[in-house]
């Protein structure tokens, strides 16, 4: 009968804090233990690190060792299911939401949305950006401009960018904190940075509509609708800037 | 083939410096599940790297030595990035690292015995026709023995590059690690070893705890080499020539011109051996 499975299956229980697999030795076998331990601490460390790397500003704002406890927790609800672990987090989010020990921080939930779309945001397909030119002839009741893989809107509940933008390396507190729900534009651009980016209603309506196939002209009326005095030509030009235009057809 | 000069782990943190002065420096090596998103950055900079240098793709996720078949989609995905890269050298580590649908993020151990072989070397047959390619299978760091292992760890890794072909990466951090772990001589691991199965060697650094039987070391890659383990380098060089050689250094990242200078180290090793061998022959 194969022993292996069952080898695997005990050693991986003892892992997660079950009792040590049987069979283990060392020259002094009263070590069995620490030793066994080393494979418990690299992977609670391997899983808090990788996760650090994907959520810095939720790192940043916990601290390291709550943060650690936090990995540890989460990775108990959601394990990676995956060798590419940039893949690991999806659920990060929503866990934070409803991680008791930080109920008083409902915000924590939107900054790691932020977190998570711009890992996606860097490792998304490559497009090349369009010709700003195609601007100068084109018809705006019939153009439709394709946004770049990397290009994400998130609706959130907290003023999330803002928090995020002020836990940047170099960044200094602004004023107050606005209050309420923010709109995030998160981008890949030509230099592969993924800046963050707060939209008022106009903006948010814009790249929406723009996300959903409206042709330009549409793109602004709703924009319009949703902002009366909205203006879409300064976020058109940030978003040609970040090569983020990589699609215009008539 | 990998040229039989110094390279390194490439991390994201050094290109601008590598693309300023990569003197001496013979191959980068990353590993394949770095680079495994749809683009940006990770595509551009390792794009770049290949263009101008020898590459190593080194599989840290593949577990091999798990009780159930390889992930057939992490397989695909392996032979994308090959098929992509066309490295010169593809690697992975006689180790597990899943179970079921779950990633252990770790290089587990296992027992050596007849069972595990044989599954070993199914695994192996399999990645190598996956990936149309010879692989390099490298020793692992261990911190425990099972009662049930009885095959000796030299005879494993050799039958098993005798049954599938595939070639061995010898770690010799590993070697030291494994062996003062467990008390043993790691010279009398390596002299058991048939040093012409080896394509590749790893160099790396490692953190010690005490033990009350003595030091317990871990493969923290968060260090410089350690002169034993660079004394017992030198040794695996003199006995089998000059081979390509790689310097491990993925947490504690230092700035470029360290690790560079780790590199240049084992490549003076390497030329001293060629000065050696040329007056000899």
């Amino acid at each position: 009968m194969p022993a292996h499975p069952d080898f695997i299956a005990r050693f991986e229980a003892g892992l997660r804090g079950g009792d040590l697999p049987p069979g283990l030795t060392a020259r002094d076998p009263a070590e069995v233990e620490r030793r066994f331990a080393v494979y418990r601490n690299n992977q609670a460390v391997g899983l808090s690190q990788a996760l650090a790397l994907r959520f810095p500003v939720i790192r940043r704002l916990v601290g390291e060792d709550f943060f650690a406890a936090l990995a540890r927790a989460y990775a108990g609800v959601e394990r990676p299911v995956s060798p590419v672990l940039a893949e690991w987090g999806a659920g990060f989010s929503e866990f934070l939401d409803r991680f008791p020990p930080l109920a008083a921080y409902p915000y924590m939930g939107d900054v790691a949305r932020i977190e998570y779309a711009r890992g996606r945001a860097f490792h998304a397909a490559d497009a090349a950006p369009v010709d700003p030119a195609v601007f100068a002839m084109a018809d705006p009741g019939r153009l439709r401009l394709g946004l770049h893989p990397s290009v994400t809107l998130l609706s959130l509940a907290h003023p999330a960018v803002s928090i995020w933008q002020r836990n940047q390396p170099g960044a200094g507190a602004k004023g107050a904190l606005p209050a309420g729900p923010e709109t995030a534009l998160i981008l890949r651009d030509t230099t592969f940075d993924v800046p963050v980016r707060a939209l008022d209603v106009g903006e948010a309506a814009l790249i929406g509509a723009l996300l959903e196939g409206a042709t330009l002209a549409g793109a602004a009326e709703q924009a319009q609708a949703a902002l009366s005095d909205h203006n879409p030509q300064p976020l058109l030009v940030a978003l040609l800037r970040a090569g983020a235009i990589t699609h215009a057809e008539e | 083939m990998l040229p039989a000069a110094p390279g390194v782990g490439f991390k994201p943190d050094h290109f601008a410096a590598i693309r300023k002065d990569a003197a001496g420096i013979g191959f980068f090596e990353v590993h394949a599940e770095n680079y495994m998103g749809a683009g940006g950055l990770p595509h551009a900079q390792l794009s770049a790297l290949r263009a101008d240098h020898p590459l190593s793709i080194h599989g840290v996720g593949l577990s091999i030595g798990g009780s159930a078949g390889l992930d057939a989609a992490h397989l695909t995905r392996l032979r994308q990035l090959c098929d992509r890269y066309e490295p010169d050298s593809f690697s992975e580590h006689l180790a597990w690292s899943s179970h079921g649908a779950e990633y252990l993020n770790d290089l587990l151990p296992l027992p050596y015995t007849e069972e595990t072989l044989a599954l070993i070397c199914d695994h192996v047959d399999q990645v190598q026709a996956a990936l149309g390619r010879r692989m390099l299978l490298e020793n692992p760091a261990t911190y425990l023995q099972f009662a049930n292992s009885s095959i000796p760890e030299t005879e494993f890794l050799t039958r098993i590059a005798r049954r599938t072909g595939c070639g061995l990466l010898l770690d010799v951090n590993n070697v030291f690690v494994s062996c003062t772990n467990h008390r043993s001589d790691p010279r009398a691991w390596l002299a058991a070893l048939p040093l012409d199965l080896v394509g590749e060697i790893h160099l790396g650094g490692h953190d010690a705890e005490d033990l009350p039987s003595g030091p317990l070391l871990i493969d923290s890659h968060g260090a410089a080499v350690a002169d034993p383990v660079w004394t017992l380098y030198a040794e695996v060089v003199d006995r089998a020539g000059p081979l390509p050689t790689l310097v491990e250094w993925d947490n504690d990242l230092p700035d470029w011109p360290v690790l560079a200078a780790e590199a240049a180290r084992a490549g003076a090793i390497l030329a001293q051996e060629r000065r050696h061998h040329a007056r000899a022959s």
